[in-house]
């Protein structure tokens, strides 16, 4: 038996995507790629690669749907607790300093990161004067973000996730529930603007205090880690902050030696230089 | 086989579950010298706890031991352990990938996932060794290695302290030994 796609035929596709629809995948790393891509092909049970190749490059609403299933959007509220434990004990003193503050989450999915900052804002008091940016290529995942729902059947795991980074109060004072939503408290999406960010084609839209990109550099290879780094450094005011996801780091980047990790093992970086 | 020529096998890939470290030890005790392959470890588990699993386990071999870590170059003679909480991939440059995407068979790292891509990338130079655990991961990856080309191992149920793991691949599948963790290791230590 032969694999589903050869390395050669995933470049194929990324080559029609970029010259048909002019999105720019062909800097992903290709085992998820052609994980989700076998997966889609399998479950709309294509008779050949051709015709995958053919629907994909005449066939729009096939394209949004490829999208949306080659990026990856799990994600969680208060995913890794001692993550948002270190930000609001090491970050945000300096933030607390600055008259106005600017957030950016870039890949920010449906949200859930943003809002999970967004309530240790406001238990820091500042959530006032802050601005949280949310940012992702895909354009309906930031749809849940806007109406600050989240699924119901999370809202345990959730809570036993803040009380673990230092939350406060009773989790649940934050939402109130809509049968199986959640619904999050208006003044938390207030401090929110939501827009679609593609890391690899757009530029620098604003200077940030603290710009968090988590679980989205995996997906990159190297040349578009760098390259992103670097547009995030462009959008880093200096002393600022960037935050990783728990696998990725800042080490083998030629801006390394313009940060400092905090000193502790979450990826938080200060920008130094 | 002569001993010291080179393997066949560009890598060895374990999956378990409950009861897993336990046969990865038994396995580890028999494998006194550092192997001409990599070994890469995919064990169900809690989040939290990866630091204590790698420092466990050198405690227990002469092979180095590290973290799966996205991006680093696989080498021989190193024995990689997957981080909890991400699905390992292996890219077709000798490179580990780290996925967070949706948990398969309740698992994240779940072996069918890393069966599948390590199989898609080594084909017929992948060894795939199936050990203990309480739920039916790894079953369906490891049908497809084979298929792929992989040789397939499964550990002897009635030698796994939870045998539902390695039951449900020979239910469904021929594979090419079923052995007891120890012979294993010996099987492994001759490659
Ligand atoms: C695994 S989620 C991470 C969500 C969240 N940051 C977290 O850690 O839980 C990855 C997100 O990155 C987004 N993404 C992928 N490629 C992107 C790009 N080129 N520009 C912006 N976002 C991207 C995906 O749409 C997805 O929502």
């Amino acid at each position: 038996m032969e694999p589903l796609f050869r390395d050669e035929e995933i470049e194929m596709l990324l080559n029609d995507l970029l010259d048909t629809w002019g999105y720019d995948f062909t800097g992903y790393a290709h085992a998820s790629l052609r994980r989700r891509i076998s997966r889609l092909y399998l479950l709309r049970a294509f008779p050949s690669f051709a015709e995958f190749r053919y629907k994909l490059k005449n066939d729009s609403a096939f394209f949004h749907e490829f999208v949306e299933e080659i990026t990856v959007n799990v994600t969680e509220m208060f995913r890794d607790p001692n993550f948002y434990r270190s930000i609001s004990e090491q970050v945000f003193p300096w933030l607390s300093t600055k008259p106005f503050i600017r957030i950016w989450h870039a890949g920010c999915s449906t949200g859930e990161e943003v809002y999970s900052m967004a309530i240790m804002l406001k238990e820091a008091n500042l959530l006032h004067k802050s601005l949280l940016y949310a940012t992702d290529i895909n354009p309906s995942v930031l749809e849940n973000l806007r109406k600050g729902l989240f699924p119901m059947q999370h809202m345990k795991q959730y809570s036993e996730n803040y009380i673990q980074a230092g939350g406060r109060l009773d989790f649940s004072s934050y939402y109130t529930a809509q049968y199986e939503w959640a619904k999050f408290d208006e003044v938390l999406h207030s401090k929110m603007i939501v827009s679609t960010h593609n890391l690899v084609s757009d530029q620098s839209f604003n200077e940030f205090q603290l710009i968090v990109c988590r679980n989205v550099l995996i997906y990159f290879d190297k040349g578009l880690q760098e390259r992103v780094l670097r547009l995030f450094d462009d959008s880093l005011e200096k002393l600022g902050f960037l935050a990783l996801g728990s696998k990725e780091t800042l080490r083998f980047s030629d801006l390394s030696a313009g940060y400092s990790q905090l000193p502790n093992r979450e990826k938080v970086w200060k920008k130094i230089k | 086989m002569e001993k010291n020529q080179v393997s066949r096998f560009r890598l060895a890939l374990i999956g378990g579950s409950a009861g897993g470290l336990d046969a990865i030890l038994k396995i580890m005790s028999r494998l006194q010298q550092v192997p001409s392959y990599p070994i890469v470890i995919v064990l169900h588990r809690k989040a939290d706890y990866d630091t204590l699993l790698v420092d466990l386990l050198e405690n227990r071999t002469v092979i180095p031991v590290r973290e799966a870590e996205e991006k680093i170059t696989i080498e021989n003679g190193y024995l990689y352990v997957a981080p909890a909480d991400f699905h390992l991939l292996f890219e077709s440059d000798g490179t580990f990938a780290l996925d967070a995407s949706e948990k398969v068979n309740y698992s994240r790292p779940s072996i069918d996932v890393s069966f599948i891509s390590a199989a898609e990338v080594y084909r017929e130079n992948l060894l795939c060794i199936l050990l203990s655990g309480a739920n039916a991961d790894g079953t369906a990856g490891m049908k497809t290695a084979r298929e792929l080309g992989a040789t397939c191992i499964v550990q002897a149920p009635q030698s796994a302290e939870v045998p539902f793991m390695p039951e449900s691949a020979l239910k469904e599948m021929e594979v090419d030994l079923v052995l007891a963790a120890e012979s294993i290791g010996d099987f492994m230590a001759r490659l």
